[in-house]
């Protein structure tokens, strides 16, 4: 039997765990990165002359759960065209049996990656911004994303923002799952990684998935009936937090606005992803934001700050006309 | 018993779930001896190899208690104690290693067994061979060996049981293309269109070889995996062990 060096074991891993493509269309370029579920893998379309990303079951599939849940994946991702949500070109089952999609390459780097080239707040806000505003289009579409992080977001080459990794999506307006109010299995992701492993774990309510740090309290629970919108506004919160960590001391209605999103109670939390984008808008402006009431004092400072050239140009023009009016009286 | 993936033809059981745990704990010894041989083909070397490294044992201790570890999993019926919802099995056969050891008395369970007799004809100057290979793991990551030697382990029986099968389909190019370009040195840094010209086959047959080849080496190992392993989430853990988790 013929000797298997560590070089020879990792080279047949990658092999078995490469694509069948034959007579798919799709040249095996390389492999981008693994989910908790998938693969990801730079493919070359032969038909179109161009590089898309093919993500293909790479766990054990052995009664078809997990292909439909890809596949479920593609369908929603395609019910959401949108400038921040990467589109699926094409979806199918290859030779090997293992179900895939093609989806848009995205060239760029993940938001936890990326996070020190922002540079101040603002550019963060903005970054967050775009974010919020996919996640938006996802909810106004009945589509909870379920597993905002870092990881999950992608940075193109021309500051694009794009939502990723739509495998835990949880459709608003389809039936909750039968037995939900009884012990079933919960999948999480231990580490806040996409790569992360999966685990399946009881619990007495229902479907847990998500990953700790940025998973609402209620996700947590597996309080299925529990999860909406606002599951996503805590996550988003997280986000936000994660982006100002490094920031230095955060304005107090800044912080407010974090901790607003990122209440344990859900109900505390805003309402909409659309609401804590106005927020974080309103921040930018320099006008008052509901996550943080302010005193006659703080928002006199704050009006001071929005207005500070008007203020200074106005000092500067009676410190002139008064200088005046002294070497005139002289 | 030699290292030949002999045991793997002989052995094989029927393509049902965790077969070789249910015959592990058969009242009926022939079942249990068979699933003994499946258990031993996949585990020996790993066993050995720790053994040698882990408990700083020479070669001839080795071996002794490596037979001596697999006669008691037929003698003692202990396989009956897995439970798969509390670990895998690959890693309650290394706690059981490591039990068997740490017990002094094992000494003279040799002896009275009759020393160097060999109950299992293993062929440890491979193993040894090998050993000579590999680079020795630090104290800390026995752990992290003795998976990599389950992996090689279960890869080379199942790349045997492809070239058997290949053999028998004609497929004999297949198997080779595998080996050359997934295996051999000489072949990782070639081209389809090189190795095309080097096997006198077209680009295009190279490729569908190759895609043939990996699936079915993808197949047969999660195969022998399944027969491994004693509960679907094991299964899939494992899996994900063997073949998912590779990133560039």
């Amino acid at each position: 039997m013929k000797w298997l060096s560590d070089q020879a074991l990792d080279r047949l891993r990658m092999a078995a765990d490469a694509p069948d493509l034959s007579g798919t269309g799709y040249v095996l370029l390389d492999k981008l990165g693994a989910g908790g579920m998938g693969s990801i893998f730079r493919v070359q379309d032969t038909a179109l002359g161009r590089q898309v990303a093919l993500k293909v079951l790479a766990i054990v599939d052995s009664n078809g759960e997990f292909g439909a849940r890809l596949l479920r994946e593609a369908k929603i991702i395609a019910q959401l065209e949108h400038p921040g949500i990467v589109p699926v070109h094409e979806v199918g089952t290859l030779p090997d049996g293992r179900v895939f999609y093609t989806m848009k390459l995205v060239q760029g780097r993940r938001l936890d990656q990326y996070r020190d080239e922002l540079g101040g707040v603002p550019e963060c806000l903005r970054t967050f911004q775009k974010i919020c505003e996919a996640v938006s289009f996802a909810h106004a579409h009945q589509v909870l994303h379920r597993d905002l992080k870092p990881q999950n977001i992608m940075i193109g080459k021309f500051g694009e923002v794009l939502v990723m990794d739509w495998g835990l999506a949880k459709l608003l307006n389809a039936d909750i799952p039968a037995g939900s109010n009884e012990v079933s299995k919960i999948r999480f992701q231990q580490q806040p990684s996409s790569y992360a492993d999966t685990f399946e774990v009881g619990t007495a309510h229902g479907v847990v998935v998500g990953t700790p740090g940025y998973m609402a309290p209620e996700q947590a629970r597996g309080d299925v009936e529990a999860v909406g919108p606002r599951a996503d506004v805590y996550s988003l919160g997280a986000v936000l937090k994660f982006l100002l960590v490094d920031s230095g001391r955060v304005p107090k209605a800044l912080s407010a606005i974090g901790s607003k999103a990122t209440a344990e109670d859900a109900q505390h939390r805003y309402g909409s992803v659309e609401e804590l984008a106005n927020d974080i808008a309103y921040y930018l402006d320099g006008l008052p934001v509901s996550a943080y009431p302010e005193g006659v004092v703080a928002r006199l400072w704050r009006w001071m700050v929005k207005n500070s050239s008007w203020i200074l140009l106005i000092f500067a023009y009676l410190v002139m006309r008064a200088l005046f009016v002294l070497w005139r009286g002289r | 018993m030699r290292d030949n993936g002999d045991l793997r033809g002989q052995g094989q059981f029927p393509a049902t779930r965790w077969s070789l745990i249910v015959a592990a704990r058969s009242a009926v010894p022939e079942e249990r001896q068979r699933a003994l041989e499946v258990l031993t083909a996949a585990y020996w070397k790993p066993v050995y190899k720790y053994i040698r490294l882990r408990w700083d044992k020479d070669n001839e201790q080795a071996q002794d208690l490596t037979q001596d570890f697999f006669l008691r999993i037929l003698e003692k019926e202990f396989l009956a104690r897995y439970d798969p919802q509390r670990a895998r099995l690959r890693t309650f056969l290394r706690v059981c290693v490591d039990h068997l050891i740490a017990n002094e008395d094992k000494a003279a369970r040799r002896l009275k067994r009759g020393g160097d007799v060999q109950i299992f004809p293993l062929d440890f100057e491979s193993a040894e061979g090998e050993l000579q290979r590999i680079e020795i793991p630090s104290p800390d990551s026995m752990e992290d060996f003795f998976e990599r030697e389950w992996v090689r382990s279960v890869f080379s029986l199942s790349l045997e049981r492809l070239r058997q099968e290949c053999e028998q389909r004609g497929k004999q190019m297949h198997f080779r293309l595998l080996e050359f370009y997934d295996i051999d040195e000489a072949g990782k840094e070639l081209t389809y269109e090189q190795v095309g010209q080097r096997f006198e086959l077209k680009t295009s047959d190279v490729t569908n070889y190759l895609a043939y080849a990996r699936r079915e080496f993808r197949r047969v190992v999660l195969e022998q995996l399944r027969e491994m392993t004693g509960s679907e989430d094991e299964f899939r853990r494992e899996a994900r062990t063997l073949l998912g988790v590779a990133t560039p």
